[in-house]
């Protein structure tokens, strides 16, 4: 197959695997990308039988299946449609292709190897809510998959699967493609709105702000994201008792999961859900097969780079929000960042705390202010010029991002009790805990890597913040 | 923000406040509830007069609405019924010290050279709610210190804490987005786009509602401290909107004018202009000293009682033979002491208009709107009126809001698109000369013929919103300078037969001219008929009581020759204009925030004018003025105090008979004028006793349009030193097509040639703001004073353009 012109033997990032495959199925088929490649592997065949039915019952069919939404926050689609005020028209979907969480790119290969599949998806979601205009938002960075998306889509309006009159039914739908200009934050489906309509992408505070019922151009609004709607197809096809047949009550069909860092098969898996755990996705050979050669698992992030993370002991933990919450982290976006024991952790945590420090909008000051103070702390304790009194800034600047408790997987090694999700804060979305979380995980769940690389003072050392000391000598582990 | 009234519901909604039951109103935010009863919540971002944004996150406080308690910013979050909030929860507590922490970590310490220390919310509720200290040891964020973002406001961006609130107001308030944040992150900062400036009418707003001391504006900069400041409360008289204003003084001088939150008026805003003129207070070019001019025809000081007795010989000719222009500059004591002066003399001739404004039988016959009847939700408003933007800039803002945010339907009915075109439902632009045409079709629904130029389909628009049953005003003043008043007389009755309900604000611009009206300065002779007796030799006294024809009049050749015919000429100014140097005595008037008096707006809303610094050398109020020439003339005038003047005023006018004198503004906005009693011809016998001849179009010809810019050759802009330069330049301006047809380039000069064969050369530019056929010019613009076109005895000026 040819990916951006190159010729090569897969997509990038994906792996085969022998799980059901539902939004996977075409991956690594020639062609899939193509109206005639759909076709021959049974596109547009879930609209078709949609459209046999009454909108609402296939509102219900979708309800009934339980697709919990893949963006982050998991809530189910089919109940989230059922939010938009009965009568009050235009009303619109706006599909979330702004996928930027750090380690995530299965939306990405859903757009670059299967664009009508998506194109289908918003079909049926918009034939079973009544709305005939769809936005169409991909990540400004995803070049691929804006070409691929735009060929498709022309090809669908051509064949008349988009446009007037579907398929000869009443139903019709635009769809309008927009390109995002690169910001993490329009990731957060208000910012997102906030893009669209040509402003800032700054989130809106919910409430009043949810897009259901003041959404787009003050409007009700679906937000849905790439993978959820992707599902739409095969459900539509096969029927939710199909789909509830695969995974867990609470947690039916597959998931998209991508995996980097230090495994040796890195990539993007379907996985079905709820019953999958960690250390299979971790060491099947079927998913990643394992560590790499001589290492052993030291941390990995479960659910995109704003989840706190997750140790050696919660590798038994399935893919089930209802197990990971409690645990202390999140599933998210399907983003598995796996650290052996090569890492070294402040690092790490700098890294992602610089991400989140970076891609603040600016709008609420906690984010904006303490986002890059953390990481200015951080950048000093891996620097070698932080003190102990830096490693009590880190949390207490944290904690004004969000007071209370927040959120840590349990280690039995230091004999930590895991505190569960959820947490305050005091931002309106989440950017500015995700800044805190690695930094708060990492000082948690390796407090030796941190004392070992700060100079110890007492409270009344003139100088407890380090700027300008001397550099302690380095002993943690990874310290070179 | 106005709430919303939801009368079906439960009148009220009980949340608790710290352990206190209280009633909040439904819909009401968080934030608001607990102010008014009583409970402050610290803020950066919220105004209560833009839309909430949530960006600075100091308001958040505890709130439980049965979910468990949590921090929710208040003033994003309405009331709601059991609704448990605790403003000083150890959780609030920690949230607060934690964001002023954060906003301090990059804001400089310079409070010592801030203009805005000692006044600063920043620093006030860091006392009151922050850390004792701060944590923060890394380098702040830099800026290049201070750069100018327009020609009267600097930006600090280092100081700035991105609070929202200049740019929403910008955009939300003013509509004029051209400040915005750029970069994101810890990198935002406010700026403007790249060569556009924030050249707006309204820019100093965003100095006063500044939280911190990022924006100050170059009058006021380095010239005070807060703490040395002493202030009263008064109203600007810069225009007739009497916006609410607060004057501050530091040793003697006044140094900074803010705007007050009156509901009915200004909503806290500001233009400009009412802002920044108090430069011109004490400008070096005021009179100090009465001025008689001598023998050799050379001025010379005198002292009052010399200079009393000079000006009273000026009145010792037959009544009749005296003609009063002016008079809307003086406070309404000192226009009803000059009233009354002028009655003891038999002087029955007074226009406090200079030829620019309506009939004022007309205004005295129209039933009145309020502001807040104007910009009332849902309500229609017809801008029979010049551009408000431009005239009455606080009153644009209020009917701007209406017609953004309160769903009002403005309908455009003047010579050219206004500032308030872009928010209009219906925009109708007759050729100059046919306005009453356009009214009278409308009234007799003679709906599907052109007429004055106007498209048949935008005249059915503006019917169907006319006739749609809602309630509908009327703004009415000069559309265009250079047309007879006459047809706004006859539109405006016209409107009135079409829609009886319909209430009118008089949109007359100057000061205080509705005190004037109601006082009785207003009567007889009109100030283009005194000028034209005066020209025939029939008038022998000119009396200018702070006006200036021989700049104001539009017909600049008519003021020149009544002045050359008149024997006497006594001014009463406080500058010496071109028309008071050519008095034979000038009396020098103490003014705006240096007198105590009242002022009557627009609305006839009486509100208080308040001194706060004493007057240059020997100027005087215009009631002592009035008073001291009273006793120069044996007039039978007692009067020893202020008290006295209004204790007859209340006495003698109806309007004023209820007026509480010294509580006129107590708990806000000052009342509205009691019932004139009189009665005078209706609005139909006013219309029906008015005839004008226009012309018909000339083919060759365009029709002027001549109307006031906002910054102009005026007196009080003039004598601003941060103003003067902004007057706007005479610029000849064209329909697109009409430009086109002459075939040269944008800012070309072209020759203007006028009907009386007078010619100008002037730069021309395409505007979409005018209709075909007519051609604009700013009155009392830089560069070319386009009076010496205009003529008080035709109705339209028709005039030609020529390439080069």
């Amino acid at each position: 197959m040819t990916l951006g012109g190159v010729e090569i033997e897969r997509a990038a990032g994906f792996v085969a695997n022998d799980t059901p495959r539902i939004v996977t199925s075409r991956f690594g088929v020639d062609d899939s990308h193509t109206l005639v490649g759909y076709l021959a592997t049974g596109g547009y065949e879930g609209i078709r039988a949609a459209l046999k039915k009454r909108p609402d019952e296939v509102h219900s069919q979708i309800t009934e299946a339980t697709v919990l939404g893949r963006g982050g926050a998991g809530f189910p689609a089919g109940v989230k449609w059922g939010f938009m005020p009965k009568d009050v028209w235009p009303r619109y979907l706006v599909v979330n292709g702004d996928e930027s969480e750090p380690g995530t790119y299965k939306d990405r290969l859903l757009m670059e190897l299967d664009p009508h599949q998506l194109i289908e998806g918003c079909l049926i979601a918009s034939y079973a809510v009544g709305l005939s205009q769809c936005f169409l938002y991909v990540r400004g960075e995803m070049a691929v998959a804006q070409e691929r998306i735009a060929t498709a889509l022309n090809e669908a309006y051509e064949a008349g699967y988009v446009g007037r009159n579907i398929l000869g039914t009443d139903f019709s739908l635009d769809i309008v493609l927009h390109w995002g200009a690169g910001a993490y934050v329009v990731g957060e489906e208000t910012a997102l709105i906030e893009s669209l309509e040509g402003n800032r992408g700054m989130p809106r505070l919910k409430p009043p702000y949810f897009p259901a019922a003041i959404g787009l151009y003050g409007k009700p609004t679906i937000v849905n994201n790439v993978e959820t709607l992707a599902n739409l197809p095969w459900i539509a096809t096969n029927g939710a008792e199909a789909y509830r047949a695969i995974g867990t009550e609470s947690s039916p069909g597959t998931r998209m999961v991508a995996v980097s860092g230090h495994v040796k098969r890195p990539g993007v898996y379907e996985i079905i859900n709820g019953t999958t755990t960690f250390r299979q996705l971790l060491f099947d050979d079927e998913y990643c097969g394992g560590m790499r050669e001589g290492r052993t698992l030291k941390a990995f992030v479960p659910g995109g780079g704003s989840a706190p993370w997750f140790l050696p002991d919660q590798l038994d933990l399935p893919f089930e929000a209802s197990q990971v919450g409690p645990a202390g982290s999140m599933l998210g976006s399907g983003a598995i960042m796996v650290m052996d024991d090569t890492t070294d952790i402040p690092k790490a945590a700098h890294s992602l705390t610089r991400f989140y420090a970076h891609e603040s909008c600016g709008k609420c000051v906690p984010c904006r202010e303490g986002g890059t103070w953390l990481e200015r702390i951080l950048g000093r304790i891996v620097d070698g010029h932080g003190t102990t009194r830096d490693l009590e800034m880190l949390i207490e600047v944290g904690e004004t991002i969000c007071p209370g408790d927040f959120p840590h997987a349990a280690s039995e090694r230091l004999g930590l009790e895991a505190q569960r999700f959820p947490y305050q804060m005091t931002t309106i979305c989440f950017v500015g805990p995700s800044a805190f979380a690695p930094a708060h995980s990492a000082l948690t769940l390796f407090p030796e890597e941190f004392r070992d690389r700060v100079r110890e003072v007492s409270d009344d050392d003139p100088v407890a913040t380090g700027v300008g000391a001397v550099p302690v000598e380095l002993k943690g582990v990874g310290a070179q | 923000m106005t709430p919303p009234n939801d009368t079906e519901a439960s009148p009220t909604v009980s949340i608790t406040i710290n352990g206190a039951a209280v009633e909040a109103n439904p819909g009401e935010l968080l934030i608001d509830a607990a102010e008014r009863h009583g409970v402050y919540i610290p803020r950066f971002c919220y105004h209560p007069r833009m839309n909430p944004v949530g960006m600075c996150r100091m308001c958040l406080v505890d709130v439980d609405t049965g979910r468990g308690p949590g921090l929710q910013p208040s003033c994003m979050i309405s009331v709601s019924e059991g609704m448990t909030v605790d403003t000083e929860s150890e959780r609030t507590q920690r949230a607060q010290e934690g964001i002023l922490e954060l906003l301090l970590v990059n804001h400089p310490l310079d409070c010592p050279v801030c203009d805005k220390g000692g006044e600063c919310p920043l620093q006030d509720q860091t006392v009151a709610y922050g850390p004792g200290e701060s944590r923060f040891v890394e380098e702040k964020r830099h800026y290049e210190k201070p750069i100018p973002i327009s020609d009267l406001v600097y930006l600090d961006r280092e100081r700035c804490i991105l609070c929202d609130r200049c740019t929403r107001f910008a955009s939300e308030v003013a509509g004029d987005p051209l400040i915005h944040f750029i970069d994101r992150g810890n990198e935002t900062q406010v700026n403007t786009f790249p060569d556009e400036p924030f050249s707006s009418y309204f820019s100093g707003n965003t100095v006063q509602i500044c939280p911190v001391g990022a924006l100050t504006a170059e009058p006021y900069r380095f010239k005070a401290r807060p703490w040395d400041l002493a202030e009263n409360e008064s109203t600007a008289v810069v225009d007739s909107t009497g916006a609410r204003v607060v004057l501050q003084s530091s040793r003697d001088e006044l140094v900074r004018v803010l705007g007050v939150d009156s509901d009915a008026v200004n909503w806290s805003w500001l233009s400009d202009k009412e802002r920044f003129t108090y430069e011109a207070n004490r400008s070096e070019d005021r009179l100090t000293d009465p001025l008689v001019r001598s023998e050799s025809g050379e001025f010379a000081t005198a002292r009052w009682s010399d200079a009393a007795a000079f000006a009273a010989e000026a009145f010792a000719v037959e009544p009749d033979r005296i003609g009063v222009i002016g008079g809307a500059r003086l406070p309404v004591e000192g226009q009803f002491m000059w009233s009354s002066l002028l009655t003891g003399l038999g002087v029955n001739d007074v226009d406090p208009q200079i030829g620019d404004g309506l009939d004022l039988d007309l205004v005295r016959s129209l039933p009145r709107a309020t502001i807040a009847d104007a910009a009332a939700p849902g309500g229609v408003v017809v801008l029979l009126c010049g551009d408000l933007k431009e005239e009455l800039p606080t009153l644009y803002l209020r009917l701007r809001h209406a017609a953004v945010e309160d769903g009002a339907a403005l309908i455009e009915l003047s010579a050219r698109a206004t500032g308030l075109a872009r928010y209009a439902k219906a925009k109708l632009h007759p050729l100059p000369g046919s306005i009453d045409d356009v009214a009278g079709a409308l009234a007799a629904g003679t709906l599907n013929e052109a007429v004055g130029g106007v498209d048949p389909a935008d005249l059915a628009k503006v019917a169907e919103l006319l006739g749609s049953g809602r309630p509908v005003t009327v703004v009415v003043g000069r559309t265009n300078l250079a047309e007879d008043a006459g047809l706004i007389t006859r539109a405006a009755a016209a409107l009135h037969e079409l829609v009886p309900t319909a209430k009118f604000l008089p949109a007359l611009r100057r000061g205080n001219i509705n005190g004037a009206i109601e006082t009785g300065l207003a009567r007889g002779r009109s100030t283009t008929e005194i000028l034209r007796d005066a020209a025939a030799g029939e008038i022998e006294t000119l009396v200018l009581l702070g006006a200036d024809p021989l700049a104001d009049h539009p017909d600049r050749a008519l003021v020149s020759s009544a002045f050359d015919m008149v024997e006497n000429l006594v001014a009463v100014d406080t500058f010496k204009t071109a028309s008071s140097a050519r008095a034979d005595v000038i009396l020098p008037a103490a003014t705006f925030g240096e007198v105590d008096g009242s002022f009557v707006n627009l609305e006839r809303r009486i509100s208080p004018l308040r001194a706060k610094v004493t007057a240059p050398g020997q100027g005087r109020a215009d009631w002592m003025i009035a008073a001291e020439l009273a006793v120069a003339l044996d007039q039978d005038i007692d009067v020893a105090s202020l008290d006295d003047v209004r204790a007859q005023l209340s006495a003698a006018v109806p309007a004023f008979a209820d007026v509480d004198w010294n509580n006129m503004d107590r708990g806000g906005d000052g009342p509205l004028l009691g019932s004139s009693g009189a009665t005078g011809p209706s609005l139909a016998e006013i219309a029906a006793a008015t005839s004008v001849a226009v012309p018909a179009v000339d083919g060759y010809g365009l029709r002027l349009v001549v109307d006031r810019k906002l910054w102009d050759l005026g007196t009080m802009v003039q004598q601003s030193p941060s103003l003067a330069h902004l007057a706007a330049d005479a610029t000849l301006s064209l329909a697109p097509a009409d430009f086109d047809a002459l075939g040269v380039d944008q800012g070309s000069t072209v020759t203007l040639s006028g009907p009386g064969g007078e010619t100008a050369e002037l730069n021309v530019s395409a505007s979409r703001d005018l209709p075909r056929g007519v051609a604009h010019i700013p009155f009392r613009a830089s560069g070319f004073d386009v009076g010496t076109f205009l003529s008080a005895s035709t109705a339209v000026v028709d005039v030609r353009v020529n390439a080069g």
